[in-house]
């Protein structure tokens, strides 16, 4: 649903790091509980990555499961759906260790910076 | 875990990268195919020469983030509670803020954010109580923006005083997705449902129902013509969200009404 916004944010970041050098890919970290659509994001970041920069440069999203850990057995539950309870004992004592992850991981960039890329100063 | 690529020819696919070098030519894209070793760069881009990775690990909320840090340190120095409140359109935010403001004037000094305006009627309803109120200009009569995000909000108080007030309600916009999402520096997150949605509300917005310290069960006026189950609710609820206060009440009729606005400001039991 805010796709688009957030990949104006990821742009704006990346733009920042990539210190005048093209861009070829970005790899996000998202979790499956942060309601980001990957198709559509990849869609939004076609739009949103025009310049010299990012122009060409590609999404690549590591989508990551939710999973639970429970403070009672120690179970570490993989969801399917959401719902807060342990598969091993069926307790709701649980703690959610991944799927909440929305990062920026790393970008692949030329060695040198363009010349039309560089800002000018 | 599955990755996915666009393409050069404006495809996106999405395949492993965990396991070793591999190809793949698909039914659905014959002639499609390449090789990406564990660690490789791939080469989807179109150059080959002089890559370099730069690590970033960033969240990519942090510029929402540090405006609501920013926002939540305003209020703080003010003396400001505030409760950001969400819900699908129509549940009853904006009835329950003018029963809310109703049962505050006089008592405590209230400034609104109204950021879900469907028609100007919205803003008007909100008005005569002697609340401050800042209106954020999120629709435009065709839809318009699905969420508030923190430097709207930082836009909002541009029109309120917070030296002079006690309380700050946000109506966020109406919506059970994004909203959940964006921290714009509020102290409690709170949800209006109405018993007109269906049980089964919790199990399909989990992560709104989750993100909220209270639910408010708006319409209890209507039950005896529905046949909404109380408990399939509240069972579906804590599956999803065990610890949220919850206040059944009509914000039509005012009834269980007071232990909401005790909860808002701040003097209930439950915070
Ligand atoms: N019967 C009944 N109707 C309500 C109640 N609260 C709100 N409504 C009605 O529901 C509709 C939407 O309410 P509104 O406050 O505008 O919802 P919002 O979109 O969440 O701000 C309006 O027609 C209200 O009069 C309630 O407690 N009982
Ligand atoms: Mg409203
Ligand atoms: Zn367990
Ligand atoms: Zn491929
Ligand atoms: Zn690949
Ligand atoms: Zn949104």
């Amino acid at each position: 649903m805010h796709e688009l916004s957030l990949c104006e944010s990821i742009a704006r970041a990346v733009t920042r790091e990539a210190g005048g050098r093209r861009v070829s890919s970005v790899r996000l970290r998202i979790g499956a509980l942060r309601q980001v659509v990957p198709d559509t994001l990849v869609y939004c970041w076609s739009i949103t990555s025009r310049g010299p920069v990012l122009d060409g440069s590609v999404l690549e999203i590591d989508y990551v499961p939710a999973a639970v850990e429970c403070r009672d057995c120690g179970t570490l539950s993989e969801l399917s759906r959401f719902t807060l309870s342990c598969s091993g004992c069926g307790g709701t004592a649980v703690t959610v260790v991944s799927g909440e992850e929305m990062l920026i991981v790393s970008i692949d960039v030329a060695e040198a910076p363009e010349a039309s890329a560089i800002p000018p100063a | 875990m599955g990755r996915f690529h666009r393409h050069d020819d404006g495809t996106v696919h999405s395949h492993d990268h965990d396991e070793s070098s591999h190809s793949h030519d698909t039914e659905e894209r014959p002639g499609h195919s390449h090789d990406h070793g564990p660690d490789d760069l791939g080469d989807h881009s179109g150059y080959a020469t002089g890559r370099a990775r730069i690590e970033i690990l960033e969240d990519i909320f942090s510029e929402n983030d540090r405006c609501a840090a920013a926002n939540r340190a305003a209020f703080d120095a003010a003396g400001v509670r505030v409760v950001n409140l969400m819900s699908s359109p129509g549940s009853g935010k904006t009835t329950l803020l003018q029963r809310t403001l109703a049962e505050l004037q006089d008592r405590l000094r209230v400034g609104i954010i109204e950021g879900d305006i469907e028609t100007p009627i919205d803003a008007e309803r909100l008005s005569g109580y002697g609340a401050q109120i800042s209106l954020l200009n999120t629709g435009n009569g065709f839809g318009g923006e699905c969420h508030l995000d923190a430097p709207m909000v930082a836009r909002a108080l541009a029109a309120l005083d917070l030296s002079t007030l006690d309380l700050v309600l946000i109506e966020n916009v109406g919506n059970l997705v994004c909203p959940a999402e964006f921290d714009v520096g509020e102290h409690r997150k709170a949800m209006v449902y109405s018993i007109t949605e269906g049980e089964d509300k919790p199990l399909k917005y989990p992560v709104m129902f989750r993100s909220v310290a209270a639910v408010v069960v708006n319409k209890m006026d209507l039950a005896p013509y529905l046949d909404f189950d109380l408990g399939l609710f509240r069972r579906n609820l804590a599956t999803v969200n065990p610890s949220a206060e919850v206040f059944e009440l009509s914000a039509r009729t005012g009834e269980g009404v007071a232990a909401w606005v005790a909860w808002a400001v701040g003097t209930s039991p439950g915070r």
